[in-house]
């Protein structure tokens, strides 16, 4: 038997959690540093998958299967696509910057009062984040649906402590609201995703009896479910696909987040410090997306395709309507929330559009998203620890105290309205033309969206960082070494994504090809040849 | 040579990445960095284009394939270069007037302590322009068509202390995102009817599809066009652009990128050829955009403004050439190079006289300062021959072609095309003898002008800081400056001869864009004449105005045109009106919806049930015997149904 | 005897046990009610066995008694309990189930 290799990424991350934790009160920086170490040697060990993976290969490779609770068919049952191995690459890779940027976000503070008293355990902060690194990770492992649901679920769990026990000191109503906005934006997250988990419980459950009903012996494993579809074993009845699938599809919906199950996006993000907020939108939440794909698609082509219309619909609707109220908000980090649900819009536009551009496009949409979100937001988070608010008028001029910190923001937000040259173009132009090709209104009203996010990027750039220098800020120092080390490895990854897109290509596409022919799909032909 | 192609866009590409990396160590060097790799890349397009002339006119396109940039399914994108005469004659345009103003600014940006970074942003735009020109398809072209924008947006607001100049990249850059989509949705109508989006198989495989296809991409081209060379209705974004420093008003607002329009119509000859619709629309903009952009011209007085204008102006003669078919595209690609020489001169002459004057831009407060700055005032002088097109200069040979192609349309179409053509040669001369007046002519009213007022606040007599106001001195400006504008005064001189000199130009350019002799239908010497007529027209209407009579200092209430047109013809207040107001309610709309009807669904869901158990709750009363009593009650009930079904 | 009459006496037990629940207010008298109830219930075992001859209700009914013995003990002490730090055993004034 070869080295367990999956299992070792996931767990990894697991015993490290445990470690920190266990790290005694008085060492808080050796905490740190063993988190860091932790995360750095995760990304090796997803480095050694990405490199082992072959894309020509199987569909699934570095499989491992054990029998885990016998009598109802749950297996742990592990393997990755190109799919799942470029976002465990992503979230391996984004976690050692969270943690360099959440350095101090965990630090107890001298003398703190009041409601924001809290306790402070740096250690459990870094346990928490390590924690939801493992389970994000196992989620985009597992085949068996059953052992994906509980991670699905078991992450919320440390995210929940995340945002509701080390939030934003920086609220804009005074510190006993803030601590109240907090727990109400904690629990709000907690209530959504738990609502979407428990009907995606009810339909795993309703999945089994199906399976065990006609397969003689109920499973979860997906490759055995497509198998018996595809051998015509399996056959669910109209019904009950469309009411399966929609269990399914309600719970990664609400966790993509999809319009108008999206309001719990902007409170968590807004309330939690700037590492969390890129932990929750640039991670957890591309095991929705990424769910959809696999397991929407793959286990119920065809009321997949029946609900398409409609979930086309609604992607639209979230990438025009999150564009618009990101031009809305006052607050810059819940503009930065509303500007993700509208490019998750973009994903499940690309995902639904049921071609190999969409689909590439939109998988490579959650890689970029992920990397340009995190620079924006921890840049974000950086501004706001030195002014204390985060409202955008109460900024003004900082590019003229604080060039570095300003220009590295402004990459960021070229790469949030997609600039050429930059990774999310590349992304964001596959799902437009994927779009296109299939459902021409749709593209064209997705491409009001590039419009919108113009708009957004550069009015917040406008008010913040330039124009006459606002006293408040005359003071603010510009990037420490800290920061950059941060920002900068990510900027240039965007940047070498963004000239240089195939290596992820290369992983991706053959991954692609699989889930099209799962739903039995093919690109449709240039209007030219067709026409032959 | 195919391998050195991508070198053209590499050198001023590490110039950009070196001078914006690099930190303070460069600032003492930045310029000169800047400067060398630009002129490199001019010295590499001048061998390229050595090789090109030794070779037979249909082996000249180069093709170099660098990598795969975006291979997903069917859809292939590359990194890939195509180096023909059309892409050479902007190639040389570009890095030539490009090296010039990289000199220039040494100068012209002396004393501002964030030069290397302006010269990281100008060779930023260098490569974004050049691979937007060299690139073999459309995918490449739109990302160098953006980041030509990046780079406008980026040196338009330059002082981003200055909120004008912050909002006035803001503007550049969202309304070319507008003409953007146009592009995008282009490639996206390519990519499902050809399967492609390179040049090659597109234009050759256009005819196969049915023309209604190749109107709706012919007019998402026109709808980028207009945003990037600011054509009507995309055009609010130029005048407000003169924010930026002059030389970038020189290069990328006048010279280089707002031409990018033209070449794309060019480029894509065969896709308008193939949809009469999408043409005549092409025509119409350009023909409305040469009038507008000169009516406002004639009444801007900040004297970039008013050559903000012409440059609309004269990109719409550009546009309505390139509508023409094959009778116009060589003709409008000449005078873009034409244009390109003497927009570039008068533009850096203008900044020559700023920088004289304390960065005073209005022309009201100038006068009779050709005794000041000689040179200023020569090259001035002849830019101002050239885009007048007085006979023998540049803007003579190029912008009479056009006049007479658009007469050669034939029908009804042909007189008002030419016709408009004309009446915006009339015009252009007006008011270029309008800025030439009262620039270097008439009495000097910067002595004894006034502090700035109230009404006008735009005009800021000094740009940096406000500050006491001063009685300029004007002086001639440093070498460093006055040599591109002398060299940019030759090419205004005698670059529209060359080009015509046995059809030169047309030889050159043809075997890429075809061509055919147009046949207007009155003789071209009557063409010529009329157009000489409408210039002294012209010059001698604004030498009645403001030659002979003094100048006011402060600008007169006007007529309602000119007002109007001051106001670029109420293009700013239509849009707030239409598309910023209503924009803005709509947001504050959805952000109160967001919160109470979204939001306030789910927490109403909540509420309901928070209410149900409170009732719930008041069961619940401490009492042990009432729980008691609900036990034995229960009890009671389970065993009467238990006694009930048995009976049953 | 006939045997039914022993389940009509246990009913009336039990019935005198219930509204003494229900209806004191003093811990002890309802604690002794409750015992009533206990032992109406055991009489029901002892006769219910007795009449179909078979020892699992006579068992049962050790049980209770066992049971029963235990819970006097540990309410009495509940109740004594009580009664010392309130001064009073009635049951409404230990109303501290209510949240």
């Amino acid at each position: 038997m070869s080295f367990p290799l999956l299992t070792a990424v996931a767990v990894l991350p697991a015993l490290g959690a445990i470690a920190t934790a266990a790290v005694p009160a008085a060492r808080r920086t050796a905490a740190k540093w063993l988190a860091l170490a932790v995360s750095l040697a995760t990304l090796v060990l997803a480095a050694v998958v990405a490199f082992r993976f072959d894309p020509g290969g199987d569909r699934y490779q570095l499989t491992e299967s054990y029998s885990w609770i016998a009598d109802f068919g749950v297996r742990y049952e592990l393997g990755v696509d190109g799919i799942a191995v470029a976002l465990i690459a992503l979230t391996a890779l984004l976690v050692p910057f969270v943690i360099l940027a959440g350095w101090h976000d965990a630090d107890s503070l001298e003398g703190e009062e009041g409601p924001n008293r809290r306790w402070r355990p740096t250690q459990g902060f870094f346990a928490l984040i390590l924690a939801v690194e493992a389970m994000v990770i196992i989620s985009f492992e597992a085949t068996d649906v059953f052992l994906f649901y509980i991670f699905f679920e078991a992450m919320l769990i440390p995210m929940y402590f995340l945002i509701g026990g080390f939030g934003d000191r920086a609220g804009p109503h005074g510190e006993e609201e803030t601590a109240k906005q907090r727990s109400y934006a904690a629990v709000k997250f907690l209530l959504y995703n738990l609502a979407g988990g428990l009907i995606m419980l009810a339909a795993v459950i309703g999945l089994y009896a199906v399976t065990a009903d006609q397969l003689g012996e109920g499973t979860f494993s997906l490759q055995a479910i497509v198998e018996a579809r595809q051998a015509g074993e399996l056959t669910m009845g109209e019904n009950t696909e469309r009411l399966l699938f929609l269990g399914f599809f309600f719970a990664f919906a609400v966790k993509a987040p999809l319009w108008p199950l999206h309001t719990w996006l902007p409170n968590a993000m807004g309330e939690s410090t700037a590492p969390v907020a890129v932990l929750i939108t640039a991670v957890v939440d591309k095991v929705g997306t990424f769910a959809m794909l696999r397991f929407c698609l793959g286990l119920f082509p065809g009321a997949s395709e029946w609900a398409t219309p409609v979930i086309v619909v609604l992607a639209l609707v979230s990438i025009i309507y999150g564009a618009l109220l990101a031009i809305g908000q006052r607050d810059i980090k819940r503009l930065v929330a509303y500007a993700s649900i509208s490019h998750f819009g973009f994903i499940v536009l690309g995902i639904f559009a049921m071609t190999s551009q969409g689909q590439g496009g939109a998988t490579l949409y959650m890689v970029n998203h992920g990397i340009s979100t995190a620079v924006l937001m921890l840049i974000v988070g950086f501004l706001i620890s030195r002014r204390g608010s985060r409202l955008i008028a109460d900024y003004g001029g900082v590019q003229k105290v604080a060039p570095v910190l300003a220009g590295t923001f402004l990459v960021g937000g070229l790469a949030t309205l997609s600039l050429p040259g930059l990774a999310p173009f590349v992304s964001e132009f596959l799902v437009l033309v994927g779009t296109f090709t299939r459902y021409p209104a749709a593209g064209v009203v997705a491409t009001l969206g590039i419009v919108l996010a113009a708009l957004y990027v550069l009015v917040l750039y406008q008010r913040t960082m330039t124009g006459p220098v606002r006293p408040e800020v005359e003071r603010m120092p510009d990037l420490r070494k800290r920061e950059l080390l941060v920002v900068a490895p990510l900027i240039a990854l965007l940047i070498f994504l963004g000239v240089f897109p195939k290596p992820l290509t290369d992983i991706v596409n053959p991954a692609v090809e699989h889930t099209l022919s799962d739903v039995r799909m093919t690109d449709p032909k240039p209007e030219v040849e067709a026409a032959k | 040579m195919e391998t050195s192609i991508g070198l053209l866009v590499a050198a001023p590409l590490l110039g950009a990445a070196v001078l914006l990396c690099g930190g303070r160590r460069l600032d003492r060097v930045g310029h000169w960095v800047g400067t060398a790799l630009a002129a490199a890349s001019f010295v590499l397009a001048a061998v390229l284009f050595a090789d090109m002339l030794g070779r037979e006119a249909d082996e000249r396109s180069l093709h170099q394939h660098v990598f795969s940039w975006i291979p997903v399914g069917g859809f292939q994108a590359d990194v890939a270069f195509q180096l023909d005469q059309l892409s050479m004659t902007f190639v040389l345009l570009i890095t030539g007037v490009g090296t010039l103003i990289h000199v220039y600014s040494i100068g012209y940006m002396e004393h501002d302590e964030r030069r290397r970074r302006f010269f990281g942003y100008l060779n930023l735009f260098l490569a974004a322009m050049l691979l937007l020109v060299l690139a073999d398809n459309y995918l490449l072209l739109y990302a160098g068509w953006e980041g030509v924008g990046l780079a406008s947006y980026l040196l338009i607001g330059f002082w981003q202390h200055k909120p004008s100049a912050a909002t006035a990249a803001k503007k550049a850059f969202i309304v070319n995102r507008v003409g953007d989509i146009g592009l995008s949705i282009a490639i996206m109508i390519m990519f499902s009817t050809f399967g492609t989006f390179a040049f090659g198989p597109v234009l050759d495989s256009v005819g196969e599809t049915g023309e209604g296809t190749a109107t709706a991409i012919g007019l998402m081209l026109l709808l980028a066009a207009c945003g990037k060379s600011a054509q009507v209705p995309l055009q609010s974004w130029l005048g407000d652009a003169m924010e930026g420093p002059t030389p970038v008003s020189a290069l990328i607002h006048a010279a280089t990128m707002v031409t990018a329009g033209v070449y794309l119509i060019v480029r894509s000859g065969a896709i308008f050829e193939a949809a009469p619709t999408a043409q005549t629309a092409v025509v119409t903009v350009g023909a409305i955009t040469l009038l507008f952009g000169a009516i406002v011209g004639c009444a801007k007085d900040d004297i970039k403004k008013a050559l903000a204008g012409s440059t609309m102006s004269q990109i719409g003669y550009m546009v309505l050439a390139a509508g023409l078919g094959p009778i116009g595209y060589v003709f409008a690609i000449m005078h873009l190079v034409t244009h390109g020489f003497f927009k570039a001169g008068l533009f850096l002459g203008a900044g020559s006289v700023m920088h004289g004057m304390n960065d005073e831009v209005d022309m009201r407060r100038y006068g009779g300062l050709r005794k000041y700055m000689p040179i200023t005032f020569v090259t001035f002088g002849l830019g101002y021959l050239a885009i007048i097109g007085f006979p023998g200069l540049s803007g003579f040979f190029s912008k009479d072609k056009i006049i007479e192609a658009a007469f050669a349309r034939g029908g009804t179409e042909g007189w008002i095309l030419g016709g408009a053509a004309l009446l915006g040669a009339a015009i252009t001369a007006f008011y270029m003898t309008r800025v030439m007046l009262m620039t270097f002519f008439g009495e000097e009213r910067w002595r004894n002008a006034p502090a700035p007022s109230p009404e006008r606040p735009d005009v800021e007599p000094v740009a940096q800081g406000g500050g006491e106001y001063e009685v300029p001195r004007p002086h001639e400006s440093p070498r460093s400056m006055t040599v591109p504008m002398i060299v940019l005064a030759f090419g205004s001189v005698f670059a529209g001869g060359l080009f015509s000199w046995g059809d030169a130009f047309v030889n050159w350019l043809a075997p890429v864009t075809t061509f055919e002799h147009g046949h207007p239908p009155i003789s071209a010497a009557t063409v010529t004449a009329a157009t000489v007529v409408a210039l002294l027209l012209g010059v001698g209407l604004a030498w009645l105005q403001y030659g002979r009579k003094p100048v006011p200092v402060v600008a007169p209430r006007g007529s309602l045109l000119t007002r109007a047109a001051r106001r670029d013809l109420l293009q700013d207040d239509f849009n707030h009106v239409v598309l910023v107001k209503p924009g803005e309610y709509l947001t504050r709309g959805l952000v109160y919806l967001d919160h109470t009807v979204v939001d306030g669904v789910v927490n109403g869901t909540a509420a309901a049930v928070g209410g149900l158990s409170g009732r719930a709750r008041r069961l619940q009363n401490g009492y042990a015997r009432s729980y008691a009593v609900s036990m034995f009650g229960g009890a009671a009930i389970l065993i009467a149904a238990t006694l009930l079904m048995r009976a049953v | 005897m006939n045997p039914v009459n022993y389940l009509f006496l246990a009913a009336l037990l039990f019935t005198i046990g219930a509204s003494g629940v229900l209806l004191r207010r003093n811990a002890i008298v309802v604690f002794m009610s409750i015992e009533l109830m206990l032992n109406a219930a055991n009489l029901a075992l002892v006769t219910f066995s007795r009449m179909h001859g078979n020892l699992d209700g006579q068992i049962i009914a050790f049980f209770t008694m066992v049971v029963a013995a235990a819970e006097v003990v540990v309410g009495l002490a509940i109740i004594v309990t009580i009664f010392r730090s309130r001064h009073s055993a009635s049951v409404d004034d230990a109303g501290l189930m209510k949240l």
